[in-house]
């Protein structure tokens, strides 16, 4: 399970791209979600600690860049999940061509905890990079967005 | 890629992880004094992002040394003069204005350069690249929108923004100078030529400071020599501090 989100796998979040198997045993391909991610470490060992609880010792992680990941490989269960955790799902906001728009036209997100779209950004950024910090006007409750990137 | 591309490669590889690496360290020493708690989680965050990506790529540039030495060798155990950032990411950090300023006008050029970069005919740089630019984006949307509320804010965050903007103007030229390394790669399609993201570069940085209310700096001499060692006095204080750990536990590992 991803250490940050605990109620999704990282093949439902599409960190898990392929598991090769050979002569030499499993190898387990995987692809970062950011750059800087620091769970990915923590990903990779417990790959290998649950390869080798199921009597596949010696598994090995292998770290592939291309093709980028992104949160539209994101199940769509998976999203669901997110929400009931608390944590709303990715939005793309493909209306934004430009780099820094002057009025920013994102598409509201919804709360997850009352579905209100009465919610505001307060930080990019939150308790993870990957993730935002929103508040509901309605049910006055931080809520995290995961960043569709 | 030939035998003969890749000391210059290695160089490269050198200045795109470094430029990342400092101006990283740089935004961490935020960490726990920004002005407000989220300026605090976000400057912190895209630390992160920026020393990620750093270290992604001077793992790559210790690969192409082939000499066995790891990101962290890299990072921890080079002096200042073998470092390869550009001057302006390893100026102090500043008021928030200061700091602000300087991520918007690096970010820009970050987000150019790293789009051309996903074109490389080098794969492995191509796909760090791809993976970076999406970040950046992210990074050039929030230090452009605080430009715009900074420059067009209250007269005293206008007049801080200003004045850091004419303090960083100098600095900018060097993100676009090529020598010899740039052109090894050019040649070998595994890069862009730097000048060729000037332009794309001024026109969304201008952009974003007319709208902002602040006034462009005159052209002047852009300073430079980072790319060949020739650091600022600011360079060595802050590896001091970056690397003291690690040089105090030589051979140490997590």
């Amino acid at each position: 399970m991803d250490p940050e989100v605990p109620v999704l796998s990282v093949v439902e979040l599409g960190i898990v791209r392929d598991v090769e198997l050979d002569d030499a045993g499993v190898t387990v391909v995987v692809t970062p979600t950011y750059s800087g991610c620091p769970a990915m470490r923590t990903i990779e060992d417990e790959i290998v600690a649950a390869l080798g609880a199921a009597g596949f010792p010696g598994a090995r992680v292998r770290t592939v860049f291309s093709p980028a990941w992104t949160t539209d490989w994101i199940a769509p269960e998976a999203r669901e999940k997110l929400r009931a955790y608390g944590i709303a799902p990715p939005v793309r906001d493909d209306a934004s061509e430009e780099l820094v728009p002057l009025h920013r036209r994102a598409p509201a997100v919804e709360c997850p905890y009352c579905r209100s779209t009465r919610t505001e950004m307060r930080s990019e950024f939150g308790s993870t990079a990957c993730k935002a910090t929103l508040f509901c006007l309605d049910c006055r409750q931080p809520f995290e967005l995961f960043k569709a990137i | 890629m030939t035998d003969s591309t890749s000391p210059a490669l290695f160089e490269y590889l050198l200045r795109l992880g470094d430029d990342r690496l400092v101006l990283g360290h740089r935004l961490s020493q935020w960490c726990g004094h920004a002005p407000i708690l989220e300026e605090d989680i976000a400057l912190a965050n895209i630390a992160l992002d920026l020393v990620g990506q750093g270290a992604l790529l001077l793992k790559l540039a210790g690969a192409t040394e082939g000499q066995g030495r790891s990101e962290d060798a890299l990072a921890y155990h080079r002096d200042a003069v073998e470092f390869r950032n550009a001057l302006i990411v390893e100026l102090p950090k500043g008021d928030f204005a200061f700091t602000i300023v300087r991520q918007f006008l690096v970010s820009v050029a970050s987000y150019f350069q790293l789009e051309a970069l996903t074109k490389s005919a080098h794969a492995e740089l191509a796909g760090i690249a791809a993976k970076a630019v999406k970040e950046t984006r992210y990074h050039v949307r929030h230090a452009g929108e605080w430009v715009l509320k900074l420059g067009d804010g209250t007269e005293e965050s206008h007049h801080r923004a200003q004045d850091a903007l004419d303090a960083l103007w100098r600095y900018t030229g060097e993100l676009f100078m090529g020598d010899e390394v740039d052109a090894a790669l050019v040649r070998a399609g595994v890069a862009p030529d730097p000048a060729s993201l000037e332009p794309a570069w001024r026109a969304q940085a201008t952009d974003v400071l007319r709208r902002a209310t602040l006034q462009l700096p005159a052209d002047v001499y852009m300073q430079r020599g980072g790319r060949t060692g020739r650091h600022t006095e600011h360079l060595g204080h802050m590896l001091a501090e970056m690397q003291i750990v690690a040089r105090s536990h030589p051979g140490a590992e997590w």
